[in-house]
């Protein structure tokens, strides 16, 4: 019988990436921002379309070796973040592939209305990369740390959502979006954090990636909690759960065979994600599962509340980001089994 | 390319053809779309090079215009229809159900002429600002031409794109603004003034020519002029036409009443009889 599907992406032969051959290992703590600076510099050399605008962020964005080499295709938007979106959607007309770049609270919250009108009801083709996403932004505190991205870019039609969890995946993944037609939404952050993934891979967007086996609970993390979630399996692995991984960088349109198929397993799930739970992966995972294969759910996310001031790591702890959460929600979620 | 008397006998038709599509509509903006009639039939029947048979979404050796003020509509589809991107007979589909014609211009319903959705207002400079730089990047030597309305002007939007298009000295451009006075509320100047949009314009680095945007003689010298002032100087233009809300039908000139509002059958002759029919009626 076919799912429920909510995104219809069904139609591509079912395969999850699997890696879990492969022994992920830290290889240096690397800022996801600086694989975006340098996806950027690797299109702008193999591709003359590519051209990036950014409101007075080049250097948090890392774009300053882009614009070096390529002044005639880099645009300064300045601060005038609205405009900016718009004028990415009139470059997308004739065959350029426009990168708008800033922080992702001005990228989503503050132009919403821009992106929705200009950019995803045109369908026009163009990429929001966002830098700086949730609250390990760190520092500036709650006005700069947007929790709700993901849930403003999920509902607008035709919106591609990837947030990717470190320096490779979000250099290959800037890399392949120039190469899909239509909007998309890139959201990446600001601290170092493991770079664990291969440097070699080939991201293929809305195909989830099975980083761990395992038979007592499914992990579905997305952005710098994959890697929290890796610990925290290797943790439960040492109380004897069995941790099933699977890094959903594309949260639209949803890898729906592979929670499908994974939680058909473990009959156990966790989503952890740097979002609010409401508009965030879980949810969209959670209302897949109530159509289909209703199971026992933890939400390993921030609810109802902003955040504040306070390093990166910090943060991550306090309001209940890391592994040490996830390992929790995993042995609460596995005593709700029947 | 029309000459004056015949761009008179194509306007008043395109007016005609505003009250029927509202009218049968019984919903739509007839107050800006008259206003603006006689600056966009020197557009799209005089002043640019397209065409209209061959159109395609990448505006290729083609200028290219964008509807900033996206409730104009009635307007914009006639100005299309009559100059050859569709039939004038699927006007009468306007704001129904399926129709191609929305009540704001959608790129999603296959209607050839449309680059991009508009309706939210302030937004079209900046697009048609990026399309210019595309045309810079590209070596496509048309033009962009954007009309804007002077209520719209009061959107944060339409300065940021002022601010960027001087910067990034774009003058393969040229935008228009439809300074008819009015907006929903009540003048422009009753609801959010001083407006002085001539001097805000040049404040921000443009050209600024000012033009009566019901004759035609005027309509066209002041596309001349922009053309020249941006072949001298790198900087975009802001030609400000002067008209009447409204214009053509007496009840609804110089008042903010139907900037929304679809007149009623016996207005709609009392409408109409002051509008020849030129070219016939869809």
């Amino acid at each position: 019988m076919k799912p429920n599907a909510r995104w219809h992406n069904w139609k591509k032969p079912w395969e999850i990436i699997k890696m879990e051959n492969l022994k992920y290992t830290n290889t240096g703590n690397k800022d996801t921002r600086s694989g975006f600076g340098e996806g950027m510099l690797e299109l702008g050399r193999k591709n003359d379309k590519v051209v990036a605008l950014c409101a007075d962020l080049k250097g948090s964005l890392k774009l300053g070796a882009f614009a070096k080499e390529f002044p005639e295709r880099f645009f300064q938007s300045g601060i005038a973040e609205a405009n900016m979106i718009s004028t990415g959607a009139g470059l997308s007309l004739n065959g350029m592939i426009p990168f708008v770049t800033t922080f992702a609270v001005f990228a989503t919250g503050r132009v919403y209305d821009q992106i929705r009108q200009s950019v995803a009801y045109s369908k026009a083709n163009v990429k929001i990369c966002a830098s700086h996403a949730g609250i390990t932004l760190g520092e500036d505190g709650a006005t700069h740390q947007i929790l709700e991205d993901i849930g403003l870019m999920k509902m607008l039609p035709d919106m591609t959502v990837i947030n990717t969890c470190d320096f490779n995946q979000t250099k290959a993944a800037t890399i392949a979006i120039a190469d899909y037609r239509g909007p998309v939404y890139l959201r990446f952050g600001r601290p170092s954090v493991p770079n664990f993934t291969p440097a070699d891979q080939k991201f293929e967007i809305g195909k989830a990636i099975k980083i761990r086996e395992g038979s007592d609970v499914s992990i579905f993390a997305t952005g710098h909690m994959v890697w929290e979630a890796l610990m925290a399996a290797e943790d439960l692995e040492k109380k004897g759960i069995s941790a099933e991984v699977i890094d959903i960088h594309t949260i639209k349109p949803l890898d729906e065979r592979a929670v499908l198929e994974s939680v058909a397993k473990t009959k156990a799930v966790i989503t952890a994600e740097e979002h609010f739970v409401a508009g965030g992966m879980g949810e969209e995972i959670a209302s897949l599962l109530a159509m289909n294969n209703p199971a026992p759910m933890e939400f390993v996310a921030i609810n109802n509340k902003f955040g504040q001031s306070g390093r990166p790591e910090e943060l991550m702890k306090a309001y209940g980001l890391d592994s040490e959460h996830i390992s929790q929600a995993a042995e609460k979620v596995i005593r709700r089994k029947k | 390319m029309q000459d004056i008397k015949e761009l008179e006998r194509t306007a008043s038709q395109i007016r005609r053809d505003i009250i029927r599509m509202v009218t049968s509509a019984q919903s739509g903006h007839p107050g800006g779309s008259l206003s603006s009639t006689d600056i966009l039939t020197a557009l799209f029947f005089s002043e640019m090079k397209h065409s209209p048979e061959h159109w395609s979404r990448d505006g290729k050796n083609n200028d290219m215009f964008f509807l900033s003020c996206g409730h104009i509509t009635p307007l914009f589809y006639s100005v299309m229809a009559r100059s050859g991107y569709f039939p004038a007979k699927e006007l009468g589909t306007f704001r129904k159900l399926g129709s191609r014609l929305q009540g704001h211009p959608s790129i999603r319903k296959g209607l050839p002429g449309i680059y991009e959705a508009s309706g939210s207002l302030g937004q079209g400079l900046s697009v048609a600002a990026g399309a210019a730089l595309g045309k810079r990047l590209a070596g496509d030597p048309n033009r962009v031409y954007v009309l804007l309305g002077d209520g719209e002007s009061e959107e944060g939007q339409v300065w940021e794109a002022a601010e960027f298009c001087a910067h990034h000295k774009i003058n393969n451009l040229i935008a228009i603004t439809d300074r008819n006075r009015q907006q929903i509320d009540g003048t422009t100047e009753d609801v959010l003034g001083p407006n002085n949009l001539e001097k805000k314009w040049k404040a921000f680095g443009w050209n600024t020519i000012a033009a009566d945007g019901h004759k035609f003689e005027a309509i066209l010298a002041a596309f001349e002029q922009a053309k020249d002032l941006e072949k001298k100087e790198e900087k975009p233009v802001m030609i400000i036409m002067n008209t009447i809300m409204g214009k053509g039908v007496d009840f609804m000139e110089d008042t903010c009443a139907w900037h929304g509002k679809a007149p009623k059958p016996d207005e709609a002759e009392r409408a109409l009889a002051q509008l020849e029919e030129t070219l016939g009626d869809y």
